[in-house]
């Protein structure tokens, strides 16, 4: 069984110098700068929260979870995480997590793998890859779907089997769990709160998480 | 009746880097030649580039955390792009992804071209980018790569495993393209490579022209999901 470390934050909330509260199925594209806390509020409960980050110097590099994994050994992010761009630069350290554990395989939803996944006629569906287009095209500054990679899952549970079988396991979170990093450059953080609602991956009701910065 | 052909063939040596347009239905066979090697591959809708391999869906679509016969390679737009027709391996690997210079170098040294000439030390990240630049395709079109040959499993508490001596010598991978594929490949080292010696391998790459998948292909039908994403992807050649 797998064993998983709790580390809380010393910050107060009513510290922090931004404090938003993202409505389930909303995204959100916000710049953090160095050295700066971000913290995750899994509101209440069991939410997923679909992340990717930038340089915010150069998009192009950008959060890899092929180099983070290797980077630490083993699949899980939790506390002391480095999260590792597709240039072997370090964006940001996962510094406190009261979930344990967060997932970087499963990637995010979209209107075609729900097709592939559930049934040819989910396409209409509200997906995250939908909600990160939405909020790439709002930013502009050149950027486009190519910048849309393989994600960070918060808050999600996604076992892989020694015999190598992937599940979709229930939620290790719970209202009020969160997650906070600290930013090693000039980042640009790209969010969505995901809308999945034919899967367990948010228990079928996708709720807000609130998103705090400390200077 | 005869089934397959092969169109031509070519070596890759080891800390080789190339790519080709397989045309809708073609195979590219990949043959380890000596054991022990490692094929890293990215894969492209030929006719509209950002429509690409995306490991995320291909793992969760099939609940699996490694690649064998049976699994189709998918895009991020629910398209099958490559199926995995045969395997005499039984593990390939998804998670593990590529090196670069600065990895290469920490493992095995420096060793330049101005003094090593073809026997430098060559890394797939920048392998990668010479053959994605060939197709006006460049850094931000870098997506998580398979690993053929490699095996990486995980245990109970999430850490990697690399499994040195996965593949041995005449071990093969047939990869049909269920569409027109841009398919960019390196045989540089598994970046967990334990082997303290920079010693990739070379691989034989073979083209060839083989029937389309019927009604009972096995790919096709290994899961639910599969059926869909052949589906889709036939949508993309209506009439055909």
């Amino acid at each position: 069984m797998s064993t998983f470390i709790l580390t809380e934050s010393k910050l107060d909330p009513a510290k922090a110098v931004y404090d938003f509260t993202l409505p389930a199925g909303d995204g959100w594209m916000h710049e953090i700068k160095p050295g700066q806390f971000f913290r995750i509020v899994d509101l209440e409960g069991n939410q997923a929260v679909d992340t990717l980050f930038y340089n915010a110097q150069d998009m192009s590099d950008r959060y890899s979870g092929q180099d983070t994994i290797r980077g630490q050994g083993g699949i899980y992010l939790t506390t002391g995480t480095k999260l590792i761009s597709s240039e072997g630069n370090v964006l940001a350290t996962i510094v406190a997590d009261t979930c344990g554990r967060h997932d970087t395989l499963g990637g995010a939803c979209a209107a075609e793998s729900n097709q592939v996944r559930y049934a040819l006629d989910k396409r209409w569906m509200h997906s995250c890859r939908d909600t990160f287009m939405l909020a790439i095209s709002r930013w502009g500054r050149g950027a486009t779907k190519c910048d849309i990679t393989h994600n960070i899952n918060f808050f999600m549970n996604v076992p892989v089997t020694p015999d190598g079988k992937l599940s979709f396991a229930d939620g290790v979170s719970a209202g009020g769990k969160y997650v906070e990093l600290q930013a090693e450059m000039d980042l640009i953080c790209l969010i969505s709160n995901c809308p999945q609602l034919n899967n367990p991956c948010n228990a079928y009701n996708p709720t807000p998480v609130r998103l705090l910065i400390w200077d | 009746m005869i089934t397959e052909e092969i169109l031509f063939e070519e070596v890759l040596p080891g800390g080789g880097l190339w790519s080709w347009t397989l045309r809708r239905h073609m195979t590219l066979r990949i043959t380890d030649v000596e054991g022990g090697a490692n094929v890293g591959l990215m894969a492209y809708d030929a006719d509209q580039p950002l429509d690409r391999l995306n490991l995320p869906d291909t793992l969760k679509a099939q609940y699996t955390a490694k690649l064998a016969r049976g699994h189709v390679l998918m895009s991020d737009m629910g398209h099958a792009l490559l199926s995995i027709t045969a395997d005499t391996v039984g593990w390939h690997d998804p998670l593990g992804g590529h090196g670069n210079a600065a990895l290469v170098e920490k493992k095995y040294g420096v060793a330049t071209y101005q003094e090593k000439r073809n026997d430098w030390h060559r890394n797939a990240h920048d392998g990668f980018l010479i053959e994605l630049g060939k197709y006006g395709l460049g850094k931000r079109d870098l997506v998580a790569n398979v690993n053929f040959f490699s095996r990486v499993d995980v245990d109970a508490e999430g850490k990697m495993n690399f499994h040195p001596g996965n593949s041995r010598a005449r071990d093969h991978v047939d990869l049909r393209a269920e569409m027109n594929v841009l398919v960019v490949v390196n045989t540089c080292q598994h970046p967990l490579d334990p082997n303290p010696k920079y010693a990739p391998k070379p691989v034989k790459l073979a083209i060839l022209k083989t029937p389309p998948p019927g009604a009972d292909d096995f790919c096709r039908n290994f899961r639910g999901e599969n059926q869909r994403s052949f589906i889709l992807t036939g949508r993309l050649f209506p009439g055909a």
